[in-house]
């Protein structure tokens, strides 16, 4: 072995980098526990935990300097050391057993972990009494949808996701027959009413509610209770020309609609939908509180879960730490207006939700493996220095 | 005479552990025993009167004793005598000083004057005492009566400051808030079950009821436009708004559901009880009773006192005899003071155990063991009977949990005592479980601790299991750190810490922090395991979830440096008691930050407190990195 390649072997299975490695993650989850004050749950998690190194950005100037290692950088290293000292000093021992599966249990954890930050997906479905539903809805996440009304039975949506709406592009949908030129988008917005004229800075809208209201920036909010209200100006163009420029926001209520070769089209920016092969009708909702209190003591929501093939047909109760896992979703109670009859579930989907039990059971085991074999050994080693010391001197030589 | 003192020491103990449990000298003929067990529904829970009335105590005035600094002796024995007052006689009970106010601003706002907080002690001994803090300099509770002027603009000042944001308020915001807070608290204890400005409650509603039939016909007719008496319409409108008064004010549900009613929470403040005698025309029994009982405690009539308690025994306990056997237990539970008897306990192990390593080494060890081990009983069995109260796992929220790191740190103590056999499980234990217990007073100053659970967190597998084990890590982190802080003390201040100690406190710490290690890790993930459950979600990087991270991080950190050899004695010991930093953050710290879903109680005082503590720790590791031989135990200490 050549002593470069040594030298990187010997790093990467110390446990000085290991203890150096846990003092930054130390640092760095204590840090951004205090960051939340500000910037809220989700934008620490992208900051500090879902990147290689947390950026700092020099006040006044546009330049991010990257200031400390991040959840990925420092994870990554840490899994790469934990997989190297395995490999490296590996010898099966009973004695060492409790310890190696501890370890392996944290492999599948920081795995788990990675597996579940690229793979999840969060979303949410709300439902009023008597509704039903077969789509889950991003919390935070917006799509622009363009539907073809002229069938009264059914209609034909394409759906155009915030990140290509973002880019300010052309679009070109094989089932659209025109193409839509995104002229502006706004991450956060605010409409009202107004000329306008007054904001020379964006595109004119002359078609729908454009000539009638102002579209105001506003900057990108990071608050956990609140979201971003995006705004785009969508310029439809077909083979006979220019048909108009239309404003669409979710505050808008009513979609916006065009004819187009006999056809009606209907535009409008919603939260960004995931269809189901199962609807779900919210039955009844309860919310009990203890009495002369406001403390909530329950929330229930009854549903009726009815599957496309027709193979499931039933009713489920979902309550507080008691959820619905059907079709590789989950879905939580989350919130819940009993006056209004209504209920939100939050949806999860997880593949790699397994994995921290599995990694609960190793640590677990393998801790009380390796702690109960200390204890013993030292309940020996005590037993037989008494054999060979009287307790008695012996105390009281420790205590003088 | 040496050789019987840890036995005379442990007979004394359990004297006054046993001297909790006899009944209070009966100094009236009221049977106010009995009157203390009367279950009432408060705040979603059947409790007895007892606890009403200490916790209302504690929230209004911070301690369970009515009394003035100049004047030891009580104003009444106990504190449900003062609730009868505040009951039965409120205008005795306005006198009582028992509304707790800090602030210097809010004083002033209510025209309350120096001359006012001034006390005049009685003797220069008392006043000496005074001048070095070690007795209150001035007052800081003060009777409704003395406030009761200015109270119109607290409640503007109150409702000026309502609209903010709790964490955005000012001191001053959150002092009137505070004490509007208890002024109103107090109302609503006077007007629970009879008008207080009524000067015989029992006589108006034998009147009330009376003229209800009459009454109600001329509401009727005035209604349909039919002739009636003006005068009875008149009076019984009157009637109605002083009832709809004592409703909005209703605190104490006192009325217990009708006979065929089954729902055990649908118990009725005395003032929805009496709006519904309009519909019935016929006032509730329960109602009458506490009529009666006010009459017969201002008249001094004992005899019709102890009738009517029994009466209302009777009438409920076949009804609920499960709530009856809680509320009698948790009354006798609330007399005999478990956890303040076991906080002197503590105090006194403690200092028997430091003593010990002087003088008469195994004698006061061994006294002071068993001081601990009687500590340790009295509160298992004060934390098993607020199990069986509340029908919980032990730690169900902030104030449980200083209970249980208390008691799971003391519990390893005993066993670490068992083990070496010097003294040092007996200092460390003393020393954690009176802290956890102090810790555990002032967070009772909120109110009732036995409080119901949010729908998200109850759980009893999962409180059982994931809350327990992750405190019990808490437990063992916090001692792991107390015995590193004895070796720092004892081995750089004083001469007693030999080779052979050192090396077992070494041992202790190592083993307790594998411990910690063991039960922080599998508390957090199950923790995340319970999140998946309820929330969608194994991990949410939410402030409490971190601070559990921390723990299990830090642990791992002083574990893997003590394998790789980069620390010895000395940075093992630095690092324990680092471990105090990061378990004090986790336990309050992440409270205070206001935001995540874990965040279940909001302190301020606290906040000074945790910063003094980890000021005093980080001195405290500063101090371990004076250069050995500059320890005095090591100085002198022969090479061996």
């Amino acid at each position: 072995m050549s002593p470069v390649v040594r030298q990187f072997r010997d790093f990467f299975v110390s446990l000085k980098l290991t203890v150096v490695l846990l003092s930054l993650s130390l640092l760095l989850v204590f840090v951004a526990t205090l960051d939340q004050v500000n910037l809220g749950i989700w934008a620490v998690q992208e900051k500090y935990f879902r990147s290689f190194f947390v950026l700092w950005t020099i006040p006044g100037a546009p330049i991010a300097l990257p200031v400390f290692p991040g959840g990925y950088l420092i994870g990554g290293l840490l899994l790469i050391n934990l997989v190297a000292a395995h490999v490296y000093r590996f010898a099966f021992t009973w004695k060492k057993l409790g310890i190696q599966l501890a370890h392996a249990g944290v492999i599948a954890l920081l795995v788990g972990e990675l597996v579940t930050g690229l793979l999840q997906e969060d979303s949410s479905m709300r439902l009023e009494v008597g509704e039903t539903k077969k789509y889950v809805e991003s919390f935070r996440e917006h799509e622009l949808a363009i539907l073809d009304r002229t069938d009264p039975q059914f209609d034909e949506v394409v759906a155009i996701p915030e990140a290509l709406l973002a880019d300010e592009r052309s679009i070109q949908h094989a089932k659209l027959p025109f193409q839509v030129n995104v002229k502006a988008w706004l991450p956060n917005a605010t409409l009202q009413m107004g000329d306008p004229s007054g904001r020379a800075d964006l595109p004119r809208a002359n078609q729908g509610i454009g000539p009638r209201v102002q579209v105001i920036p506003l900057p990108i909010t990071y608050k956990s209770d609140e979201i971003n209200l995006p705004a785009a100006f969508v310029e439809i163009v077909t083979t006979e020309g220019v048909a108009g420029t239309w404003v669409v926001s979710p505050i808008i209520g009513m979609p916006q609609s065009f004819q187009y070769q006999g056809r009606t089209w209907e535009f409008a920016i919603r939260l960004r939908r995931q269809y189901l092969p199962f609807s779900l009708t919210l039955l009844n909702v309860t919310h009990e509180v203890y009495p002369g209190t406001e403390i909530p003591k329950n929330f229930a929501s009854r549903v009726r879960v009815k599957s496309d093939d027709g193979q499931t047909d039933r009713e489920v109760l979902i309550f507080m730490n008691n959820p619905l896992r059907h079709g590789g979703q989950t879905f939580y109670q989350y919130q819940m207006n009993a006056a209004g009859r209504m209920s939100v579930f939050q949806v999860v989907s997880n593949p790699g939700w397994i994995l921290p039990y599995v990694a609960c059971v190793m640590m677990g085991l393998g801790l009380t493996w390796q702690f109960v074999g200390s204890l013993v050994g030292f309940i020996r080693r005590r037993a037989a220095a008494d054999k060979a010391e009287p307790a008695g001197r012996r105390a009281g030589a420790e205590i003088s | 005479m040496k050789r019987f003192l840890p036995l005379l020491v442990l007979l004394l103990g359990l004297g006054y552990l046993a001297s909790a449990f006899r009944p209070a000298k009966a100094k009236t003929d009221f049977d106010l025993a009995g009157f203390g067990r009367v279950p009432v529904l408060v705040n979603g829970r059947i409790k007895p009167l007892d606890t009403v009335a200490r916790t209302s105590l504690l929230t209004l005035q911070g301690r369970q004793r009515v009394s003035t600094p100049e004047n030891s002796a009580p104003f009444v024995s106990a504190p449900v005598e003062w609730l009868a007052d505040v009951l039965f006689n409120p205008a005795k009970a306005d006198t009582y000083p028992t509304i707790r106010i800090d602030s210097p601003e809010v004083l002033a706002l209510l025209d309350v004057t120096e001359a006012d907080t001034k006390i005049a002690y009685d003797s220069a001994a008392k006043r000496t005492m005074a001048v070095l803090g070690f007795l209150p300099s001035h007052k800081s509770r003060f009777s409704y009566d003395r406030l009761r002027e200015k109270l119109p603009e607290l409640d503007r000042q109150a409702r000026l400051a309502d609209p903010i944001e709790a964490q955005l308020r000012t001191p001053f915001q959150k002092q009137v808030i505070a004490v509007r807070n208890r002024v109103v608290l107090y109302l609503q204890l006077k007007t629970a079950v009879q008008m207080p400005d009524s000067p015989d409650f029992l006589q108006e509603l034998e009147l009330f009821q009376q003229a209800l039939p009459a009454g109600v016909q001329a509401i009727l007719a005035k209604q349909r436009g039919a002739p009636h008496d003006e005068v009875t319409v008149k009076v019984m409108r009157q009637m109605a708004d002083r009832i709809a008064y004592m409703e909005q004010l209703g605190h104490l549900r006192v009325v217990p559901p009708a006979a065929e009613n089954t729902d055990p929470t649908a118990w009725k403040p005395t003032g929805t009880a009496l709006l519904e005698a309009f519909g019935t025309l016929k006032l509730d029994e329960s109602v009458m009773d506490y009529a009666r009982l006010g009459r017969a405690w201002r008249t001094g009539d004992a005899a019709t006192f102890n009738r009517i308690v029994a009466k209302l025994h009777d009438s409920i306990e076949p009804r609920y005899p499960e709530a009856m056997r809680k509320s009698d237990v948790e009354a006798r539970f609330n007399a005999a003071g478990p956890f303040y008897r076991s906080m002197a306990l503590y105090v006194w192990a403690f200092l028997l155990a430091v003593v010990s390593w002087l003088k008469w080494p195994r004698e006061l060890a061994r006294a002071a063991a068993w001081l601990l081990i009687l500590a340790l009983v009295a509160t298992t069995g004060g934390i098993f009977a607020r199990m069986w109260i509340e029908g919980r796992p032990p730690v169900t929220n902030l104030y449980s949990s200083a209970l249980f790191v208390g008691w799971g740190a003391v519990l390893l103590c005993v066993i670490l005592e068992g083990v070496f056999r010097n003294a040092i499980g007996s200092v460390a234990g003393g020393l954690i479980g009176f802290a956890t217990l102090l810790i555990a007073h002032h967070l009772s100053l909120g109110g009732d601790t036995m409080e119901m659970m949010r729908a998200v967190l109850d759980s009893n597998f999962w409180l059982a299991t994931h809350v327990v084990v992750i405190t019990i890590g808490y437990s063992a982190t916090f001692l792991a750190g107390f015995l590193a802080l004895i070796y720092v003390v004892r081995g750089l201040l004083t001469r007693t810490l030999d080779a052979g100690t050192a090396d077992a406190l070494t041992r202790m710490v190592y083993g307790i922090v594998c411990f910690a290690t063991l039960f922080s890790l599998v508390g957090t993930v199950l923790g995340g395991i319970w999140a998946d459950q309820s929330w969608g979600r194994f991990w949410g990087w939410d402030p409490k979830e971190n601070g559990a991270l921390l723990i299990v991080i830090w642990n791992a950190v002083i574990l893997h440096a003590r394998w790789g050899g980069l620390v010895k004695q000395r940075g093992l010991m630095a690092l324990a008691i680092f471990g105090n930093v990061v378990t004090a953050w986790s336990w309050f710290g992440t409270n205070m930050l206001g935001v995540g879903l874990h965040s279940y109680g909001f302190m301020d005082a606290a906040f000074y407190w945790l910063i003094a503590f980890v000021v005093s720790q980080v001195a405290v590791i500063g101090l371990a990195q004076v250069p050995l031989d500059k320890w005095r135990s090591f100085r002198t200490a022969p090479a061996a």
